[in-house]
């Protein structure tokens, strides 16, 4: 580790711990421990979505893995992207104008059983608990690799770092650091990307000329062509599946629109993330050509076999120790600005549907719900500390799509149809969540994550199914077992369906009529 | 604070065509987009026509990717457009209501 890597790192984690000291001045009620008292700008959340969803697995990974595996690393990002238009086509206002602080608040607000609201908040923890732990395992690896430092310390230093953020500063502080880090990430990208470019006279032409050129044992078919990882056709349909409708379900994006003051800013919010995360994916292509061209393959993979070690790698190439170190402390505030983000959400799950609103009935007071909140936040964080610990050795990168899916099969049937379904009831809701979150799991339990006879997997068998992501099955079962649910219950009056459609296509709140 | 009248809002015919609106203008492009994503893993999984070369070494592969990101902005941009419209629908529903224009 070089003096360069210890400043960068050094600053970054002042200028974050300055931003938490003045966010904890302003963090004094549990709306603002939430939702950063609901006073975002629409660039400033859309900043910090991006800031939210871009992980180190985005940032190192495809770039990584587009040096590896050409067009199949670059992919994914279609799928990442597109997801936006469904979160803001069906999802975004209608959250916004229905929700308080969790996706719990915008179903509970047709289904005010309590028991509806404890399956959402069950799914919300499910997803996190899942995104986390690969967030965290993958950055004790990262960290290892990036700074020399042992993997559990690695785990712990991100880990005490969250937790400060997350309880001094809630969700303000975790904002703001989810914003300091997509402007780093984007001045990051966009400079290796000219120095990439630079190297081939800005000629696009003459890059992918370079890249058809490539070859290796490993790769079956062409580099620039789709199919070279020799993925089957209904892995890669299943994972789209997942990606596109998993992230309108994600409780820590889904969180971000409640931090802004109305569904006008919550869209115009989606409007900066897509541009953002959007330029972010092309411009993860010349990371990732650029690694191809300037260095070997061999180096990247003796590095680290996923290529996660392209990125800096080339940053080294083209500008030395320097940019090297900026990419390290880039790789850094990523995996911190999106842990941050979970462990809220996980807070939110806890302290907020189950504690407040499902224990106690909604009967607490202010103090009682803020401390709830930070209770749930720390024990949150220490949790996945200690998961992460023990599960250094395992394989876990796979937890990602899977949160991606559970999303996408137990959450957004239910969302979709609270919004759009008269018929839709109590017993329909429950159904959808328990079959989207059940068939996910048994799917992944039988699927080549876990059962691998090479021993890759936790159990050394034939799998039972043969698809990594069970999206393809899971998303239309969470539909369907809503669909039947509602049809076996009893049918509900319409009244709370129109309050409903009032609000979500208005806007309307009793601010506007009590004054 | 005064109980808002959802009942009432929501019988007002302005208010179901505002609905009617938003659903009709949501519905199509959503089946759109949905497909044309998932259309995407479809052809280069069962097929070779996304492999031929388009311009130059780009082949047809990278430019339905990158279609595909002009077309979520696009659908942004769209939609951002329509939702300016329908707000206003929205705020004219809010005042007649608070003024007390719907019986």
């Amino acid at each position: 580790m070089n003096l360069t890597v210890i400043i960068m790192f050094l600053v970054f984690v002042g200028a974050t711990l300055v931003i938490t000291y003045f966010a904890s001045k302003r963090t004094n009620s549990t709306k603002d421990f939430y939702t950063a008292g609901g006073g975002l700008t629409g660039w400033q959340n859309g900043l910090a979505i991006s800031g939210d969803y871009l992980s180190a697995a985005s940032f190192l990974g495809i770039a990584g893995a587009i040096a590896l595996w050409g067009f199949d690393g670059f992919f994914y990002s279609v799928g990442y992207l597109t997801a936006y238009l469904v979160v803001l086509y069906i999802v975004a206002e209608p959250l916004r104008n229905l929700g308080k602080y969790t996706v719990a608040d915008m179903i509970a607000a047709r289904f005010e059983m309590k028991k509806v609201r404890a399956f959402a908040a069950l799914s919300s923890i499910t997803i996190v608990i899942f995104y986390m732990l690969a967030q965290l395992v993958g950055a004790g690896a990262l960290i290892q690799l990036l700074f020399d430092i042992p993997y559990s310390v690695s785990v712990i230093i991100v880990g005490i770092m969250m937790t400060i953020y997350v309880l001094f500063g809630g969700m303000t502080a975790t904002s703001w650091v989810q914003m300091v880090k997509a402007i780093l990430l984007m001045i990051g990208t966009i400079l290796i990307s000219f120095l990439v470019l630079l190297q081939f006279n800005f000629n696009i032409f003459t890059m992918f000329g370079e890249m058809k050129n490539i070859t290796a044992p490993e790769l079956e078919g062409s580099f620039l062509n789709p199919g070279a990882q020799g993925e089957s056709p209904l892995n890669n349909i299943s994972l789209m599946i997942a990606l596109l409708f998993g992230t309108a379900g994600l409780p820590h994006i889904l969180m971000r629109f409640f931090t802004v003051r109305d569904a006008k800013t919550a869209r115009s919010s989606v409007m900066w993330a897509t541009w953002i995360i959007g330029i972010f994916y092309i411009l993860t292509i010349f990371l990732g050509f650029g690694a191809a061209a300037l260095l070997t393959r061999e180096e990247i993979i003796a590095a680290n076999p996923a290529g996660n070690m392209a990125a800096p790698l080339l940053a080294e190439r083209l500008g030395g120790d320097l940019l090297m170190s900026f990419v390290a402390a880039v790789a850094f505030a990523t995996i911190l600005a999106v842990v941050a983000g979970l462990v809220l959400s996980g807070a939110s799950a806890f302290a907020h549907d189950i504690y407040a609103q499902v224990i106690k009935k909604g009967q607490v007071s202010e103090s009682q719900q803020m401390l709830a909140a930070k209770i749930a936040a720390f024990s949150v964080s220490v949790l996945s500390i200690i998961l992460a610990i023990f599960a250094q050795d395992q394989n876990v990168a796979f937890l990602v799509s899977l949160a991606f899916c559970v999303a996408a099969s137990a959450n957004l049937p239910v969302i979709v149809y609270t919004i759009f379904w008269k018929r839709f009831n109590t017993q329909g809701a429950i159904a959808g969540i328990i079959t989207g979150l059940v068939v996910s799991l048994v799917l992944v339990i039988l699927s080549p994550n876990v059962m691998d006879p090479s021993g890759a997997g936790f159990i050394a068998v034939e799998p039972i199914f043969p698809l990594n992501n069970p999206a393809l099955i899971s998303v239309p079962a969470g539909f369907i077992g809503a669909f039947l649910g509602t049809f076996l219950g009893k049918p509900e009056s319409h009244e709370k369906y129109r309050e409903v459609k009032v609000k979500s296509v208005t806007g309307i709140s009793t601010s506007d009529v009590s004054h | 604070m005064s109980e808002i009248d959802y009942r009432k809002i929501a019988s007002q015919p302005e208010f179901e065509s505002l609905l009617k609106k938003r659903n009709k203008f949501i519905l199509p492009i959503s089946i759109f987009f949905i497909i044309a994503t998932l259309l995407f893993p479809v052809l280069t999984g069962y097929t070779d026509i996304l492999n031929n070369e388009a311009f130059g070494n780009i082949s047809w592969a990278w430019i339905y990717a990158l279609l595909l990101f002009i077309m979520v902005w696009t659908l942004v941009t769209v939609y951002m457009k329509r939702a300016k419209a329908f707000d206003k629908e929205a705020d004219e529903i809010i005042r007649k209501y608070r003024e007390g224009e719907y019986k």
